[in-house]
């Protein structure tokens, strides 16, 4: 049950994140597919990347969620909707958001996963913030959940390198009359006559990507929107403390960073550590650079998801 | 109008840019992977570094087929003239 009042904005409380403790180098790989590590870390920028062994999407979730949630000082009682962005679950029904609800005891909330892959939490930020706006919800969590492994084709080298499992959450809260608005408007689209370069399809389902397809698209499309955002919350790329892309490729981020002025940003780069998370990237990001101290509280930080669909989703959100 | 030479040039200094390659070893016989050493996706970069460069549209598909530095020079050539 929400509580009917509207909003001038939204705000973040707290990131949290989980990763498998099981890590897959590149060397690791080279032993079972035809591959190797230099030629890895040049084409995608990817060291290694975390398994799950054990974990479902909704245990990911759920570990995720209650750290942020452990760290915005709300407790589950305050919480009245759950969004988990996802396009690895195997699971349907029940979603990963009633799920995750359950496990933490939160009680009645809207709760429903949605699926734009890589975007994926970008969109629920969005969400989120819309449903604060229109008086829908007052605080939210939003989650970016994927077990990838299950959908990753091991036979396939050109894939089965670029992805991992993980989770990121954030609680997101209505800001109070006069307070600094922290999610700005969100720049958002498809382009879905290119659909089919990025695939997770069929019966078994397994990805599949026509990678330069999609690196020109990224490369080319991605910066012009990620522009669009600064100028519609009214932040000057000098101002970008971080910028937090969908962790893909470090040459795809480069490439979107150089047709970009953000000389004061630090530019994530978390997939060398854990490769691609679609859904999971941008929060597992963020939430593991603001604990490293990386990004100071308050700072404005540009988000931008991008991947299957071809979905893109992005906003300047202040750093909880 | 863009003369072949003029449009071999203009790769070279792109390839320079995207993927380091000394325009002293472009040349129309080289093949961009095998000779000159430019990934997938250096080709990727090298081809929206031309379209803007010659004005020209350079489709995914016909990418795959720009083996060497002619297929490049011939096919900006043919679309400048379409």
């Amino acid at each position: 049950m929400n509580h009917g009042s509207v909003s001038s904005g939204s705000k973040i409380l707290a990131f949290g994140h989980y990763q498998p403790s099981q890590v897959i180098t590149n060397e690791d790989l080279s032993k079972v597919i035809e591959t190797n590590d230099a030629w890895i870390r040049d084409r995608v920028g990817i060291g290694a990347r975390h398994v799950a062994t054990t974990e479902s999407v909704a245990d990911m979730a759920i570990a995720a969620a209650g750290k942020a949630l452990a760290a915005s000082g709300l407790t589950a009682a305050d919480i009245d909707t759950v969004i988990v962005a996802t396009c690895s679950s195997i699971d349907r029904c029940p979603n990963i958001a009633t799920r995750v609800a359950a496990k933490l005891g939160i009680n009645a909330p809207a709760a429903f996963d949605l699926n734009t892959a890589c975007s994926g939490f970008c969109y629920g930020l969005a969400a989120a913030d819309h449903a604060i706006r229109a008086g829908a919800s007052r605080n939210a969590l939003v989650i970016g959940a994927e077990k990838l492994s299950d959908v990753v084709d091991w036979t396939d080298r050109t894939t089965a390198v670029l992805f991992g499992d993980g989770a990121g959450a954030a609680v997101v809260t209505a800001v109070q009359d006069g307070e600094e608005i922290g999610i700005g408007p969100v720049v958002w689209g498809s382009a879905p006559e290119k659909g089919d370069v990025l695939k997770i399809e069929g019966w078994r389902p397994y990805i599949k990507q026509e990678g330069q397809a999609v690196f020109r698209w990224a490369t080319t499309a991605i910066a012009p929107y990620a522009q669009a955002a600064l100028d519609r919350a009214g932040v000057q790329g000098k101002d970008i403390a971080a910028f937090v892309a969908h962790q893909a490729n470090t040459r795809i981020i480069d490439g979107i960073v150089k047709r970009l002025d953000l000389p004061n940003a630090i530019v994530l780069k978390d997939l060398v550590e854990s490769g691609n998370t679609s859904a999971a990237s941008i929060p597992l990001a963020l939430s593991k650079a603001i604990e490293r101290r990386e990004v100071p509280s308050g700072a404005p930080v540009l988000l931008f998801g991008f991947g299957g669909g071809l979905t893109y989703a992005g906003q300047v959100i202040r750093c909880p | 109008m863009t003369t072949r030479e003029e449009i071999a040039g203009g790769l070279a200094e792109i390839l320079e840019e995207v993927a380091g390659v000394n325009p002293d070893d472009v040349a129309e016989e080289k093949s961009f992977t095998d000779d000159l050493d430019v990934d997938s996706l250096s080709m990727v970069e090298v081809v929206v570094a031309a379209e803007e460069k010659f004005g020209v549209k350079i489709p995914d598909d016909e990418v795959p087929n720009l083996k060497t530095v002619g297929d490049a020079v011939s096919y900006i050539e043919k679309s400048q003239k379409a």
